[in-house]
């Protein structure tokens, strides 16, 4: 026990004031305060909080307007209980809108993940080596891709018109840009030790490719989709907001009439609906990506 | 040459009758899954109305309305003159900046929710079951009804502005913020939060130093995704009322100010593209720092 280690330790347990001034005489790194990290830390945070209340003056916010508004909410909710429907034709009024956001939803999705196909491929390094039309690809994807459904709604209904298939159409469009840049990082994530396997015993380049690269990506690919239908779930009961049919153009009128029992049902509607779909999808998809490990 | 040992014919064909088997069901399968799906399409396509004729009438009518964008009132290409095109441009930039001031502020009062809400959301770190359940369903909440609605709800209860706005996506933040949150947290090595509980520390402590040091940079990350995310967001706001730029982009679309929408959209689009390039830089430097720790 007159090793300086076993000494340190007996003194640490001891737990005295002398033994702690000891270990800092011993290890002075460990305990000396990194004021630079310290002080980056503090600044950053002081810097975060400034532009947060700069921000509230800026766009003139008052606080007093904000507990003003939170009484109004609250009296609003109150408002909204019951949920209720009022007359049976309008539940099935509303129903039919709910099927029509999920058609909009399902065929959206699935034309953009159609058309974004062999976008994927072009964008793919592997598949196309050159970088100009790679670069060309991608910031075509990018740019569709930043704008929003909503506003290729407003653009679609001035080419077909007001309505649910003006809704397809622009969740078409912007999930088509997400969906190229996803399939091309999926067909660039391959494996090619597949594709040489076949190729090796003999195979052609396209058997190459559907019996090498597709089984790999495809259910990448499916689970992708899947995913992208319950968001755009989500988006499809929005969309009837500007008028590209769904279940939203009911909750803007509700809103606008301020009949918040109807606005509860409907949010109500469209909560159970987003989860079911969540439960299916997140299912299918475990089946999808389940079945990928089974096979490699 | 390596001699390939062959299977006698009899048993052989064994093999041969099960692969085919198998290759029948798989096929009948995938018909299966094809035929469903085909009726799938069918229904959603009677439901959502549609009407693949009136479309390729007008697809001429969707490449002209890129190319009425392209054109000044006067006929003229919008890049022959700048300045006419974005005549605006004072006011829009300043309405850009509120929308990127929408989204910030949103963030932030999001993040911070969905901070506090993640102690109680995360399974290994919640105190009580009754508290991680409750703030787990209200988290599932405020992301699963669209920011929208809640911003069609507040423009009632505040008034037009960016209030409004800013809270609706703090809100829908917080709910997808917490859901991620609650993950990192769920990830992390419990080892030293043993640690610091073993020799006497309390709760607060053992997050101070046990938890926050392992989760910080991540969550700064998600963070900053999600300020993304929400500058798209507060783009389209206005389109209900809630601040920003959406109001005007609505108004040019709705009264055919062609110029004008095309001004607007090359300022939406480069705004996200630059804050996109502006937050992954940071998330490197944080990704970065943490690998290095």
């Amino acid at each position: 026990m007159s090793t300086p280690v076993a000494t340190g330790i007996a003194a640490m347990l001891a737990g005295t004031a002398e033994s702690r001034a000891a270990l800092v005489a011993r290890y002075p790194a460990q305990f000396r305060a990194d004021v630079k990290a310290r002080a980056a830390a503090i600044g950053f945070v002081v810097i975060l909080v400034a532009l947060f209340f700069g921000g509230f003056a800026l766009l003139d916010i008052s606080w007093v307007r904000v507990v003003g508004g939170m009484g109004r909410l609250g009296e609003f909710v109150e408002l909204m209980l019951p949920p209720s429907f009022g007359a049976t034709a309008r539940l099935l009024a509303w129903l039919h809108s709910l099927a029509e956001t999920l058609a909009i939803a399902f065929l959206g999705t699935l034309l953009a993940a159609t058309l974004a196909l062999p976008f994927g491929f072009l964008a793919a390094r592997n598949v196309i080596p050159s970088w100009a039309m790679r670069f060309v690809t991608r910031r075509f994807l990018d740019s569709v891709r930043s704008i929003d459904t909503l506003i290729w709604a407003l653009i679609w209904i001035n080419v077909v018109g007001l309505g649910p298939f003006a809704g397809i159409l622009a969740i078409m469009t912007s999930d088509f840009g997400a969906f190229g840049k996803l399939f091309s990082e999926a067909i660039e994530a391959a494996d090619g030790k597949a594709v040489e396997g076949v190729r090796s015993t003999g195979g052609h380049a396209m058997h190459g490719v559907r019996f090498g690269l597709v089984p790999q990506v495809l259910p990448v690919m499916a689970s992708q989709v899947l995913y992208f239908f319950e968001s755009n779930t989500r988006s499809a009961t929005i969309i009837g907001i500007v008028g590209a049919g769904g279940i939203g153009t009911h909750l803007y009128e509700q809103i606008k009439v301020l009949d918040w029992q109807a606005v509860s049902f409907l949010v109500l509607m469209v909560l159970v609906t987003v989860t079911l779909i969540d439960q299916i999808s997140s299912r299918l998809r475990f089946a999808v990506i389940g079945r990928a490990h089974g096979s490699h | 040459m390596a001699a390939i040992p062959h299977l006698p014919e009899h048993q052989l064909a064994a093999h041969a009758a099960a692969y085919a088997a198998a290759v029948v069901e798989k096929r009948r399968r995938l018909v299966g899954g094809l035929i469903l799906l085909v009726a799938l399409v069918w229904a959603a396509g009677w439901m959502g109305d549609v009407r693949p004729a009136v479309f390729v009438d007008n697809l001429g009518r969707f490449a002209s309305y890129f190319g009425r964008l392209a054109h000044l009132d006067s006929g003229a290409l919008v890049l022959s003159d700048p300045a006419e095109w974005f005549w605006g441009a004072k006011k829009w930039l300043r309405l850009i900046g509120e929308t990127v001031l929408i989204a910030y502020l949103g963030t932030m009062l999001g993040g911070v929710g969905a901070f506090l809400l993640c102690f109680h959301a995360a399974r290994n770190v919640a105190r009580t079951r009754w508290s991680a359940f409750l703030a787990r369903r209200f988290l599932e909440f405020c992301r699963t009804v669209p920011e929208l609605v809640f911003a069609l709800i507040f423009v009632v209860a505040w008034g037009l502005g960016p209030l409004p706005g800013v809270l609706a996506l703090a809100i829908h933040t917080m709910g997808a913020l917490g859901k991620l949150f609650a993950e990192v947290f769920e990830n992390i090595d419990m080892k030293p939060v043993d640690g610091i509980v073993a020799s006497g520390g309390n709760w607060v402590q053992a997050m101070r130093f046990g938890v926050l040091p392992q989760v910080t940079s991540n969550l700064a990350s998600y963070a900053l995704l999600r300020f993304e995310i929400n500058v798209r967001g507060a783009a389209i706001m206005g389109f209900v009322g809630a601040g920003g730029i959406g109001q005007d982009l609505l108004e040019a679309v709705r009264k055919f100010y062609y110029s004008d929408v095309s001004a607007i959209l090359v300022l939406i689009l480069v705004t996200v593209a630059l804050i996109d390039i502006a937050t992954e830089r940071l998330r490197h430097a944080l990704i970065g720092r943490e690998t290095r720790a």
